[in-house]
């Protein structure tokens, strides 16, 4: 209790001390991303399946991905979760410049990851293998996909977009929670008693990633490239 | 324990300060981050949307009075029974014991002034009436017809109704009963009051424990299916639909997945509601305390493992099947221990038949018939010969309703006191509670005859041989919706008018019980803690305390 009224710590009123409150927190975020490993858990089970049942169309259908943007992307995200962590770090150490320098090359990081991925999805209009909304491939990609069946190549990207839709939408939900982190570090929040929040936020960015990393071999390197 | 009843009202001196009358104005509700006014938000929406679904099964029940169907076109009839299940699942069974019940005890049973999570809490309210208004929407605008499981291709290729806002509010409620789960997790991990140990627990607790991993690992999953199928239908690509190159029985997995698990999010809180009843009114320790504690645990664990035997008649292997089987039968050894456990604890107990003692034992002998009857579908063979019959409406129908709205009005009932600060009429309570046994056995227990005989289920005519069977149900019906209406009535005069209930109108264990009725906004005057074990009964003075 003695925390509650030292610094400016921040204590809600349903806690009894900076530690429960810090705990709290952490196992709920940690709660939050088992919930998120089932969400993203039953879309790679039916990805899995149609693999699976569809191999053919599905391998060439990867093959039509651009395997070296996929891998630079892969980069930029481990980097930008490092940086990321190097920024708990600097919380807990109080060091307000460092902190927000390191948030903002984490923002940059991401924002160039969804830029690339951006430049990817036009590809993808470009060739024509946009499910539904532009699904006839021509000339080239044509003659690759064909032999698969065009039906499955197109489930094939139904799944790419999904999925990698869904985790971009979650790296902009990040990029939203991670200018909060900024706007608070420059009022200098954090310290070695708070850090809570870019603790927290650290974690999500981790998982985000992660996420990535699963979906970098499922959908790019399935194609039996190498 | 009779003594209760006849506590006299106390003079209204100046009444002291309790999170009802702390605040007040519709911002003062709207806005609140205290656990105990969201579970009344809660309380106040769930009760809607259960007259609703209640509704439609009215509708149906007179429909059926007839063998050619007296009321509806059968188009119509298929909506009333998606519509009925859809509602009284998703709005009303899963979020009724946790958010409200739950809601309001899991800070007091545990010593804590909120919930870890305050605005997350009232967030989830939020989330949940905003799906609700999906699915009225839905409702409105000529209902869904594909039975509540959302099938493909009913929900796909042959869908000719609101699928798209039926699914979308159903998948954004998910997200209610997510946040609700995280919540009680980091709540009953973090902020139990000094001395409250695992072991000296409510077991209600543990049930809510329980109840929240489902929430947490299962409703994603259905969220996911139900998003796939959202794409499916607005960008016409297949996943599920065969015509299109999909896999109908992956949406069978991924949803049953949840919805097996979602069955043990409905019954788990009640089992937790009986094990706090069953002890206070028989005056005794409840029996075998880790055992129903861990019994808990393991249902929600098995619950992630039996899906599959929704899927016996629609060509999985026969090896996968016999697995599925096997692990079904499994289920039934935590629960037995439940059951069992309730029973020793009656033994030799003083029991007094209070209102919620009444609903308690109705729930040990209902649940007890429809989780026997539930071995009949785990078993290969029979389920073939059942599967799609009535049989299965009221295997199911003994367990939610049978258990999981007794347990929920057993717990309406034992908490109201607490809730309210008012005691309800006695006499009344145990009427409604004799009228909805009463007519929730005339309802159902046909309805195992007529599938045992053959009737499938989901239509909207059936052979002249069954209607004496069928007008029966629907008798049971008209006596079980009258009995759902009093305690509505009764609960509403009693805010008003009900004596003054006291702090411990039943002489109970539980800190919920050692702070003032109504409680104060904080839960506590002073910090509590604990020094023994849960249900202490023997050691305690019998009465008032
Ligand atoms: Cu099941």
């Amino acid at each position: 209790m003695s925390e509650a009224h030292s610094g400016r710590i921040h204590i809600a009123h349903q806690f009894e001390s900076s530690d429960q409150q810090h705990e709290a927190g952490t196992l709920g975020i940690w709660i939050f991303l088992a919930t998120e490993v089932m969400f993203f858990g039953g879309l790679f089970t039916g990805y899995a399946l149609d693999r699976w049942l569809y191999y053919p169309a599905f391998a060439a259908a990867s093959r039509i991905l651009d395997i070296r943007l996929g891998a630079i992307n892969t980069a930029v995200l481990l980097t930008s979760s490092f940086t990321m962590a190097l920024s708990v770090r600097a919380a807990q150490t109080a060091k307000r410049g460092a902190l927000a320098l390191l948030l903002i090359l984490t923002m940059l990081l991401g924002a160039v990851f969804l830029g690339i991925k951006g430049f990817e999805y036009y590809q993808k209009f470009v060739e024509h293998v946009v499910p539904s909304l532009d699904f006839a491939p021509q000339g080239e990609v044509l003659a690759r996909l064909a032999p698969g069946g065009l039906g499955h190549a197109q489930l094939f990207f139904c799944f790419y977009f999904f999925m990698t839709g869904l985790h971009a939408l979650h790296m902009i939900v990040g990029l939203g929670l991670l200018f909060v982190l900024l706007l608070r570090a420059l009022g200098s929040e954090f310290n070695a008693g708070y850090y809570a929040p870019v603790e927290v936020t650290g974690l999500y960015w981790h998982f985000v990633d992660i996420i990535w990393i699963f979906l970098f071999p499922l959908l790019y390197l399935i194609g039996g490239r190498f | 324990m009779s003594t209760a009843t006849t506590v006299a009202p106390e003079p209204r001196a100046a009444t002291p300060l309790n999170y009802l009358n702390v605040e007040y104005g519709w911002r003062s509700w709207l806005f609140t981050k205290d656990h105990k006014r969201i579970a009344l938000l809660y309380l106040i929406s769930i009760t809607f949307y259960f007259f609703i679904g209640g509704a439609f099964a009215v509708l149906m029940r007179i429909h059926l009075i007839d063998p050619q169907g007296a009321l509806v076109q059968p188009e119509t009839y298929n909506k009333l029974f998606t519509m009925h299940g859809i509602i009284m699942i998703f709005f009303f069974l899963i979020p009724s014991i946790p958010s409200v019940l739950g809601n309001f005890l899991v800070p007091l049973m545990i010593g804590a002034r909120d919930l870890a999570f305050p605005r997350l809490n009232l967030l989830s309210w939020y989330i949940y009436m905003l799906g609700g208004a999906f699915t009225m929407y839905s409702v409105i605008h000529g209902g869904v017809d594909t039975g509540w499981t959302f099938y493909t291709p009913y929900s796909s290729t042959y869908a000719n109704s609101q699928v798209i806002p039926a699914a979308l509010g159903i998948f954004i409620t998910g997200f209610s009963s997510i946040l609700t789960g995280l919540n009680f997790i980091v709540t009953i991990h973090k902020m139990r009051a000094p001395g409250m140990t695992w072991f000296r627990m409510p077991l209600f607790l543990w049930s809510m424990y329980a109840t929240s991993i489902i929430f947490v690992l299962g409703t994603p999953v259905l969220a996911i299916a139900l998003f796939l199928l959202f794409l499916e239908r607005v960008f016409q690509v297949g996943i599920f639909t065969p015509a299109l190159g999909g896999d109908p029985l992956l949406f069978q997995h991924l949803f049953w997945f949840y919805s097996h698990p979602a069955v043990y999010i409905m019954i788990l809180p009640a089992m937790g509601v009986i094990s706090e009843i069953v002890p206070c009114f028989s005056r005794k320790r409840i029996f075998g305390y880790k055992v129903i504690g861990f019994s808990s645990v393991a249902i929600a664990v098995l619950s992630f493992l039996v899906w599959g035997h929704h899927m016996f008649v629609t060509g999985q292997s026969i090896y996968t099947g016999l697995v599925f089987s096997a692990l079904s039968f499994m289920v039934a050894i935590p629960s037995a221990i439940k059951v069992f456990n309730w029973t020793a604890t009656l033994y030799k107990g003083s029991i007094s038949y209070d209102a919620p003692m009444l609903y308690a034992l109705g729930f040990i002998g209902l649940f007890t018939m429809g989780g026997l009857t539930g071995l009949f579908l785990a078993s290969l063979s029979t389920d073939v010969q059942l599967n799609g019959t009535y049989f299965i409406v009221a295997h199911f129908h003994y367990i939610m309703v049978g258990g999981a709205v007794m347990g929920y009005l057993g717990g309406m009932h034992y908490w109201w006191p607490k809730i309210s600060g008012r005691l309800y009429p006695e006499i009344w309570a145990r009427l409604a509670a004799a009228i909805i046994f009463v007519g929730f056995n005339l309802t159902f227990f046909p309805q195992f005859m007529l599938g045992y005989l053959g009737m499938p289920r989901r239509y909207a005519f059936y052979p002249a041989e069954f209607q004496f069977l069928n007008v029966m149900s629907s008798a049971g019906a008209s006596i079980l919706g009258v009995g759902y209406l009093i305690p509505l009535i009764y609960f509403a005069w009693s805010m008003r008018y009900g004596p003054i209930a006291g702090p411990n109108p039943w002489g109970a264990t539980g800190l919920e019980w050692q702070t003032p009725s109504p409680p104060p906004k904080d839960n506590f005057e002073q910090p509590p803690a604990v020094a023994d074990e849960a249900y202490d009964y023997a050691h305690q003075e019998v009465g008032l305390v």
